[in-house]
């Protein structure tokens, strides 16, 4: 099966890890993600205004292109996924809108495209049932807490694949792989989100009760599917060692990256060593890494 | 040669302010047959009504036409004051000139007084060919059928029994009682139910009016009011009755706990419904999930209720009430406990509630902490409801063994298929659809099926006792009619005319209409027929008719516009 990817910017750049970990995976899954030409940034979160539909253009163009290559566009970034959803709505919705899009880009587009999350896909095109013939190294005994981003999830009519309160495809993803999905409070907690940049100190104590609360409820490493939630729950945790008494830190993965490694494939390859907390110790202890990797 | 009197009304101004009404008194003057015709200013008042009765002794006549409001407004006074001068009521009709004239034709006085008498001939058509009716008497089965052995179900039998006539109570469970059986105590003294409704599950399967069938479920409901044939699947083989009326009492459920993801989804053992928390209450305060002794509680209200994006949008009206007696209960036998009270409002309107719910803050120490929940979660063997105080304006979060969740109360299961047997609508919800919210409360849009209790809104206990009273009243009021009055502009069938192809049987949308068992040909029944007439169009032949309103007469009418 052959779907047409959009990168977006940060798997371009910090998030190498996440990108590399979700082609892979899917390719040993037998979907082929077949990358956008000359993509641009999707705008990195949906303008508000519905007066301005410049803010649009962005998005829209990534849309178009899309439309070229095929059916469907895959996106792994929640951000990006978030913000060319709800451009999508409302080229199909608001025939106003749509116009003058099309004026503008110079395109005729309707709309016509599904844009779908990669944990979208791996549910509804690949199947949980598929994924777990295909584990070579069970991730058994592995504690895992699942973190949705509020992006995949919100606004729950305009975006949301799973229950926006009480999410469970990655649950279920890790539970195929073998892993031990925990009950905890904290699944669709914000993480901060922008706050990191105008008020971190906020952002730092909200990673602090998410992170907390999958200790508390017996996790041993978290994982996510949102870029802006790893880098808030990971970056802190050094401060927090210092700052919050008895904390105890937990690595922060991308459940791509835990899901190529239950494939079979070589975990160097996704960026490990860039983690704020190093998730080697715990993976090697629990035999998914070999003792050798530094 | 007919005899036919025009009154045209004025209705203040609103007719006679755009309709030229006297010039239109002297063109009806003209019109063959008609004997009388005069204006007046009010013709509804009763000076009006006087002068159509006065006409019609004086000037002999045999019709009237009213020209005024829409029917639905004065028809029945007129068709009334007409009977009492000897006009039979069904040559009595209404030309309607306000709704249909002069309120939209406001700014065209000219062409609205054209219009008007326009509008009055083609009644005067209908009249001249008008039959006189007399209205048809249907039987009453002086018996009735209760479905739902709760409070609501047991009060109606009980009332009705008590009355005279003979209730066959259908409960679906092992055992009556309803919901109240599963309380551990009840506002506003605590007392137990157990009393008084082992007395009135005692007095009704004592009682030698009431056949109680447990375990039984109506299947199939055929006929009509004070005619109805039920088929009730018993334990003991299906069984059929005749019964008069019917009431609907099957009561409430709560919302469940898995569509509450926000608060767990049903996957936390210490997160828990209300009634869960009433069997607690009265088995001992045990954690289901270790059997540890309950020393804090948080109830969460609203859970599941007002709530329009997510959930529901109303409010199910009883919680405030019992969750208040919950967190009494609990600090009466933990006196040493928390009990914290998460609320959006109180709403408590009732006779001493409002005490009652300050007995419980004052008295027994419950924190009532004024803001939604957000979330609900156990980590580490401990519950953590956190959510907003919104009187100090910060997040609070609580950390207790137990969270009790007021869900939503909703329709009971089965509501709709049940409602589909009787022919009766539901609303939005599934609750049982009233015939009016304010004016009919008790009744359901088809007659002769009434409601009671839950299962038309939450209800608490004494609005549910008031209202299967009031059902029961209704109820007794059916059967002390020796036989009901039905309209008797019905459709009928002209025999020689009736090929018997059955069309009119699809189009009947009352289930009126059906094949005659040897004569090959479609019947009416007319207790169902409401008139509407859907076989009168779909009919080929013509054969199917509506009377008073007979193909004759629409063919007068419109002659009488095209001339």
């Amino acid at each position: 099966m052959k779907v047409s990817y959009f990168p977006g910017c940060t798997l371009n750049t910090k998030g190498k890890g996440f990108d590399r970990s979700v082609r892979e995976a899917l390719a040993a899954l037998g979907v082929e993600l077949e990358e956008l030409p000359d993509w641009n940034c999707c705008g990195a979160s949906f303008p508000l205004l519905v007066d301005n539909v410049l803010d649009l253009a962005g998005p829209a163009r990534v849309l178009v292109a899309a439309s070229a290559q095929g059916d469907k566009l895959a996106t792994a970034c929640t951000t990006c996924y978030n913000v060319l959803k709800r451009t999508n709505r409302v080229i199909r919705l608001d025939r106003e809108r749509r116009e003058r899009l099309n004026y503008f880009i110079e395109a005729d587009y309707q709309g016509q495209v599904e844009v779908m999350d990669v944990l979208q896909i791996l549910r509804d095109e690949v199947g949980f049932e598929e994924v777990k013939a295909k584990v070579q190294k069970s991730l058994s005994g592995l504690k895992v807490a699942c973190y949705y981003g509020c992006m995949v999830l919100r606004p729950p009519a305009e975006v949301a694949y799973d229950d926006p309160e009480n999410p469970h495809a990655l649950d279920e993803l890790m539970a195929s792989l073998g892993a031990e999905p925990v009950l905890w409070g904290g699944k669709v907690e914000c993480c901060g989100n922008y706050l990191v940049a105008i008020k971190p100190e906020l952002a730092m104590e909200m990673s602090y009760r998410i992170i907390s609360s999958a200790y508390r409820a017996g996790a041993e490493v978290l994982v996510t599917n949102c870029p802006l939630c790893q880098f808030n729950l990971d970056r802190w945790q050094r401060d927090l060692v210092v700052k919050k008494g008895g904390f105890r830190p937990l690595p922060v993965l991308y459940f791509t990256q835990l899901l190529a490694i239950a494939l079979g494939l070589d975990p160097t390859r996704y960026e490990l060593e860039k983690h704020y907390v190093d998730p080697k110790p715990l993976l090697k202890a629990k035999g998914l890494l070999d003792q050798e990797v530094g | 040669m007919a005899r036919i009197g025009v009154f045209v009304c004025h209705c203040g101004f609103n007719i006679a302010g755009v309709v030229d009404v006297k010039r239109v008194v002297e063109e009806i003057k003209k019109l063959p047959d008609v004997a009388f015709a005069a204006d007046y200013k009010y013709m509804c008042s009763e000076p009006g009504q006087n002068l159509i009765r006065q006409a019609i002794k004086e000037h002999k006549l045999d019709g009237v036409v009213v020209a005024a409001c829409s029917p639905s407004m004065h028809e029945v006074t007129f068709r009334k004051a007409a009977a009492s001068a000897g006009v039979n009521p069904y040559r009595t009709e209404i030309a309607n000139i306000r709704e249909q004239v002069s309120w939209p034709h406001q700014n065209y006085p000219e062409e609205a007084t054209l219009k008007a008498i326009e509008v009055i001939r083609t009644i005067i058509e209908k009249v001249r060919y008008d039959e006189s009716l007399i209205p048809l008497g249907i039987p009453v089965i002086k018996k009735a059928l209760v479905i739902g052995g709760g409070i609501a179900g047991l009060t109606v039998a009980l009332d009705i029994a008590n009355a005279g006539y003979p209730v066959i109570l259908v409960e679906k469970g092992e055992e009556l009682g309803g919901k109240v059986r599963r309380l551990s105590g009840l506002y506003i003294n605590f007392n137990a139910p157990d009393g008084f409704l082992e007395e009135k599950i005692k007095a009704v399967m004592e009682h030698p009016n009431v056949t109680v069938l447990t375990r039984s479920e109506v299947k199939e409901v055929g006929g009509y009011v004070g005619n109805f044939i039920v088929k009730v699947e018993t334990p003991s083989g299906e069984k059929s009755f005749d019964v008069g009326a019917i009431v609907v009492a099957t009561g409430f459920d709560l919302y469940p706990l898995q569509a509450l993801g926000e608060y767990g989804g049903g996957r936390y053992p210490d997160v828990i419904t209300a009634l869960e928390f009433e069997r607690m209450l009265k088995d001992g305060l045990k954690r289901p999930s270790d059997g540890k002794e309950v020393k804090s509680v948080a109830f969460v209200q609203c859970a599941g209720s007002r709530d329009p994006q997510r959930h529901r949008p109303y409010c199910s009206k009883i919680c405030c009430m019992y969750i208040a007696k919950q967190a009494s209960l609990f600090k009466q036998k933990v006196p040493d406990g928390q009990a914290l009270v998460f609320y959006i409002d109180i709403r408590s309107q009732g006779k001493k509630y409002e005490e009652f719910v300050q007995r419980a803050i004052m008295d027994y120490g419950v924190l009532y902490i004024r803001g939604k929940v957000a979330r609900v979660y156990e980590e580490g063997g401990r519950v953590f409801v956190r959510g907003v105080d919104t009187l100090s304006g910060r997040p609070v979060e609580a950390e207790v063994d137990l969270a009790v969740l007021a869900n939503a109360v909703v329709a009971s299961p089965g509501t709709e298929e049940l409602a589909k047997r009787l022919r009766v609508a539901t609303d939005a919800f599934g609750f049982f659809q009233e015939a009016h919210p304010k004016l009919r409360p008790v009744e359901s849009l088809t007659a002769g099926v009434f409601i009671a209790g839950a299962a038309q809104f939450p209800k608490d206990i004494p609005e549910t006792i008031a209202q299967a009273s009031g059902a029961a009243a209704k109820v007794l009021g059916l059967f002390a009619q020796r036989e009901l009055i039905q309209e008797p502009t019905v459709a009928y069938v002209v025999e020689e005319l009736c090929s018997g192809c059955g069309l009119c049987i699809e189009a009947c949308p009352y289930e009126a209409r059906a094949l005659h068992p040897w004569k090959g040909i479609a019947t009416v029944n007319v207790a169902l027929c409401q008139g509407c007439g859907a076989c009168a169009v779909v009919c080929p032949n013509k054969a199917s008719r509506v009377r008073n309103f007979t193909p004759l007469q629409y063919l007068a009418m419109v002659e009488e516009i095209a001339r």
